[in-house]
């Protein structure tokens, strides 16, 4: 795990390298994370795989987030493993929702965030970048076979999504029945 | 060579009350009314002592209430629930109904054992539609009858918004003595009332096997196959004005279709 100076020093020489890739960092209960830039995200990942001395060759989980208030609004993270030091280090790619400006949008029909897809660098991400699109309507860029993988195909809306309404669906009770009407005879 | 037979028969008369020490000579007369032997007289006593008559539908229904093949099919942690009627300790076999049956062409019971996702929902579905007719479902716990505790996106609240239920069990998961319960009110209500009404109430006339096209049809399947649709579309042309009449009217007389509910079209199944 780099502490706390190791991560600013590894988002300094990112910067470096790739210059406006890395926005920010945090470090939280011993986890470091850097905060990329989308556009930037494979290049991010390369460089922490690749060079000497980073070597964070395991790609343990894609997973998506919906901050809502805050913006940019979702987050896509990336956890990455060394295996041979056991140190972790978490990439958040921070995404901003085209829908904020404009609509209100019909369900369904909102512009989608586009994010570059990792797929073809890191072979494990293909179902799990599906599953971020499946909850969350993130578009993964040049991933091969893009669709939903949890809910059915035809499912219309973002589930995992923090403004997706729950229940909203009546249940009947007897206590209910006479405001759900026709459903017994 | 010439074959001695006992006359016992004769030892008793006829009108002799049947007592357990007859039962030999009782015996003799079955066998010779097996053989053609009885005189009418003889006869005629025999019967109105040994049989009864009864309806055949009656009779039916007492078979098919007592050899319930239900599917081998679990849907979540009910099933455990649903695996251990069969056991020796609960013994679902003194119902009949321990053989269950892997393929739903086999099967007449559907146990729901679980919550329904919408991605199952389809195929659950399509296996109601695969078993044979006559076909009970039974509804078990609380997620597969109402969602349960998982109101959300992923879980359908009630399976009987996509097939009909026929008995709802309690519970979460109901324990096995309460399966057995509802099965032993289902076998009362397979006896009692052989037509749950299910067609009527989810507008379903037509959607018999015997009324499917398949092959050619005798003549008396296909004017049955009419009537159904016939009915069918009555029902279907009952629906938007007079059902929303009705159902403004009174709240006990709703003829109402599943669909106006819900307003996708789930529950139609025409």
């Amino acid at each position: 795990m780099p502490d706390a100076a190791g991560l600013e020093l590894i988002a300094a020489e990112i910067n470096e390298r790739h210059p406006g890739a890395i926005l920010g960092t945090y470090y939280e209960h011993d986890q470091a994370c850097l905060i990329a830039e989308p556009e930037k995200i494979r290049e991010v990942l390369a460089w922490l795989r690749d060079t000497p001395g980073q070597e964070y060759t395991f790609l343990a989980s894609v997973h998506g987030a919906d901050y809502l208030p805050a913006v940019p609004r979702f987050g896509v993270h990336y956890e990455l493993l060394n295996m041979a030091r056991v140190e972790r280090i978490r990439v958040r790619a921070a995404v901003h929702d085209p829908a904020a400006e404009g609509g209100p949008y019909p369900l369904g029909e909102e512009p989608l965030p586009e994010v570059p897809s990792i797929t073809d660098e890191w072979p494990t991400a293909n179902h799990q970048e599906r599953e971020v699109y499946d909850m969350f309507g993130i578009v993964f860029r040049g991933h091969p076979d893009l669709r939903r993988i949890l809910m059915p195909e035809d499912y219309v809306g973002w589930p995992q999504r923090r403004d997706f309404p729950i229940g909203g669906e009546p249940v009947i009770f007897t206590n209910n029945e006479r405001e759900v009407p026709g459903w017994t005879q | 060579m010439e074959i001695k037979r006992e006359k016992v028969r004769s030892a008793l008369p006829l009108d002799e009350p049947p007592a357990p020490s007859n039962l030999r000579i009782r015996q003799l007369r079955a066998r010779d009314l097996l053989r053609g032997e009885l005189s009418e007289e003889e006869l005629e006593q025999l019967v109105s002592e040994q049989t009864f008559t009864t309806r055949l539908d009656k009779v039916l229904n007492w078979g098919r209430a007592n050899a319930v093949f239900p599917a081998t099919f679990g849907l979540a942690c009910c099933a455990i629930e649903m695996m251990s009627i069969v056991s020796p300790r609960y013994d679902i076999a003194r119902f009949g109904a321990e053989a269950m049956r892997a393929s739903p062409r086999q099967a007449d019971l559907l146990i729901l054992s679980g919550r329904v996702s919408i991605k199952m929902a389809p195929v659950v579905r399509r296996l109601y539609d695969q078993m044979l007719e006559p076909k009970w479902v039974m509804s078990m716990g609380a997620c597969s009858s109402s969602g349960g505790m998982f109101q959300n996106y992923a879980v359908v609240q009630g399976a009987d918004k996509f097939l009909p239920v026929d008995i709802h069990v309690p519970g979460c998961p109901p324990r096995p003595e309460a399966v057995l319960y509802g099965f032993n009110k289902l076998q009362r209500m397979i006896q009692g009332n052989p037509d749950p009404g299910w067609r009527a109430r989810y507008n379903a006339h037509g959607t018999e096997e015997w009324a499917r096209e398949y092959g050619t049809l005798t003549d008396e399947a296909r004017e049955a196959y009419a009537a159904a649709h016939e009915a069918a579309k009555q029902a279907a042309d009952l629906i938007p004005e007079e059902a929303e009449a009705e159902a403004g009217a009174s709240p006990e007389e709703r003829t109402e279709p599943v669909a106006g509910r819900s307003g996708r079209g789930v529950g139609r199944f025409i």
